[in-house]
């Protein structure tokens, strides 16, 4: 009876969300912040390491919440390696758009491994469990500590 | 399954008839509505009797010298002796409108905490409570030096009964204030064992009824509640209304919140005087509207009686809980003896939010999250629960939707 969901329950979500490979809490880190969605309860928590260039070295989160928003987290620490604090911005609006609108024009590849969550933009309650843990990373890559998705 | 006996003195179709809404098709199935705890659907009477009152009857209240305003002001207090009736208060100037339960509970964290109470001494609340009923009594005790105590509830959901008299030990609770029906877990608590206890160590009581008064009568003078709270939208009338009793000598007792128009006797730039209770607490223009609707919400819920209400809601509830608690993987959160209709629960593969979102596809309309209701969901070590909550107009059809639908929610989720 919900085989139409499976367009935003798909595969990927339903294994990146039952098992993320990257929600650890990194022991060496630069930076962290917590994100709260205080509509619904959800928490995220991310710690970045950089490099010596300045760019991401690795990520990592710890997430309570829903399927979709653990995905997106486990999904967001691929995208971002690599990256400066200006290009994961970028990263972050493109992402956005996608879930909003379910469009990804000019997709970055590093967005590519994304799109599985494009139809969350159809749900519109749900954009937020997306978005939480990039809100989260920015906020720890501007020193911040914390933010919400409101 | 045994069918539950359902109270044959309440004709569910005719009464569904009477819930424009509830013709809606959500996707192209039938609206099953069960999130009447957060807010309920509004019958016919109630939404006649609003646009009534804007197509031919309303003008500013209180203050008008024609016709238009005395008539209107005449329908608006119309409610505050509707409110007294359905509370069984004894004197209609113990009624003070407020925009909700929330305001009403800030109004008397305030005025009473402020202004009556003193620092040092404590305000006990439980640990089920909404946010609302936690919120304003951090705010007085940072602002004015209370103490904040609360009451322990066991694994069932019902408050330790030993634990709360033993929190007023050293004499020092001022204040109780207390849910009178979990918005999370359904239990009832035990309110005039609350206020006996309460009473003989010398402390007052608020009750906030924002769920208990939809479900069961309530009597502030059998109780002997010092003040009770509840808001409009929950009792099938309009949002921007709200109840706050209190009994006469403490809201006397008591100094104005707000200041503004309507709550005052006269006003120079030297000093003001204060208008008589309830009017001392009802500054500026109220929701006259949303107060007209209110009237007609109390008169439809009396004309269909709480003992009708109270028999076919226990009847669902049971249905419900058996229904859900046959479903593999579902825990119903909260086992308390005396509930109401708000059920609870987790299912051990999927999130509350994907729960919900997969009922939404069904038609099906619940609550998940942690209900405004933080520090219980860590009392309970979840993070947060599916709802289902029931009026007036759920019938049992709709609890076995909910509960077949649950078992393919899980299904999908393998």
């Amino acid at each position: 009876m919900f085989e139409d969901l499976r367009d935003l329950y798909n595969a990927t979500i339903i294994e990146r969300g039952r098992r993320p490979r990257h929600m650890r809490r990194l022991e060496d880190f630069d930076a962290t912040a917590k994100g709260d969605n205080p509509m619904c309860g959800d928490r995220v928590q991310v710690w970045v390491k950089y490099a010596g260039d300045g760019t991401i070295a690795a990520t990592g989160f710890d997430a309570r919440g829903c399927e979709i928003s653990k995905a997106a987290a486990d999904l967001m620490v691929e995208a971002v390696a690599g990256h400066s604090a200006t290009s994961t911005r970028r990263l972050f609006a493109a992402f956005r758009t996608l879930a909003q609108t379910g469009e990804c024009a000019e997709c970055a590849e590093e967005l590519k491994p994304m799109l599985p969550l494009a139809a969350v933009h159809e749900y519109p309650s749900r954009v937020k469990c997306a978005t939480l843990p990039w809100h989260a990373l920015i906020a720890a890559l501007e020193g911040e500590g914390a933010t919400t998705s409101e | 399954m045994n069918a539950p006996s359902f109270d044959a003195r309440l004709d569910i179709a005719a009464i569904r008839a009477q819930f424009p809404i509830l013709e809606q098709k959500i996707r192209g199935k039938d609206l099953v509505f069960l999130d009447s705890a957060a807010s309920a659907q509004k019958p016919r009477a109630v939404i006649d009797a609003m646009v009534g009152a804007m197509e031919t009857q309303y003008a500013n209240i209180h203050r008008g010298l024609h016709w238009m305003s005395e008539r209107t002001t005449e329908a608006y207090e119309a409610t505050r002796d509707a409110a007294a009736r359905l509370l069984n208060a004894g004197d209609r100037h113990e009624i003070v409108f407020v925009r909700n339960s929330t305001e009403g509970i800030n109004l008397v964290a305030h005025s009473y905490g402020r202004g009556i109470m003193k620092p040092g001494q404590a305000v006990v609340i439980s640990a089920m409570e909404h946010h609302s009923n936690i919120v304003p009594w951090q705010m007085l005790r940072d602002a004015h030096g209370t103490e904040l105590r609360v009451a322990p509830i066991n694994d069932a959901g019902e408050l330790d009964m030993a634990a709360y008299e033993a929190l007023f030990a050293d004499g020092k609770v001022g204040l109780v204030a207390i849910t009178h029906m979990s918005n999370v877990l359904g239990s009832y608590t035990p309110a005039e064992r609350i206020i006996q206890i309460a009473h003989a160590h010398g402390a007052k009581v608020l009750l906030d009824g924002s769920q208990a008064v939809v479900h069961r009568r309530v009597d502030v003078r059998a109780l002997d509640a010092d003040f009770y709270v509840f808001t409009g939208h929950k009792l099938y009338g309009p949002t921007g209304i709200g109840v706050l009793y209190g009994k006469r000598e403490l809201l006397e007792a008591m100094p104005p919140w707000m200041g503004g128009g309507d709550m005052i006797s006269s006003v120079t730039y030297e000093r003001s005087t204060w208008a008589r209770v309830p009017h001392k607490f009802e500054a500026g223009t109220p929701a006259i509207i949303e107060g007209i609707g209110l009237n007609a919400a109390i008169e439809w819920v009396e004309g269909i009686g709480y003992p009708a209400i109270a028999a076919h809601e226990a009847a669902l509830t049971d249905h419900a809980l058996s229904r859900l608690s046959a479903i593999e993987g579902l825990t119903v959160i909260g086992r308390a003896q005396d509930r109401g209709g708000v059920v609870s629960f987790t299912l051990d593969r999927a999130h509350a939010h994907d729960i919900a979102t997969l009922l939404d596809r069904a038609g099906i309309a619940v609550r998940a999250g942690h209900h405004c209701a933080e520090p219980l969901m860590h009392r309970l070590g979840l993070e947060s629960t599916a709802r289902a909550s029931f009026g007036i107009y759920t019938t049992p059809g709709e609890i076995d939707v909910l509960a077949d639908t649950l078992i393919k929610v899980r299904e999908f989720f393998q």
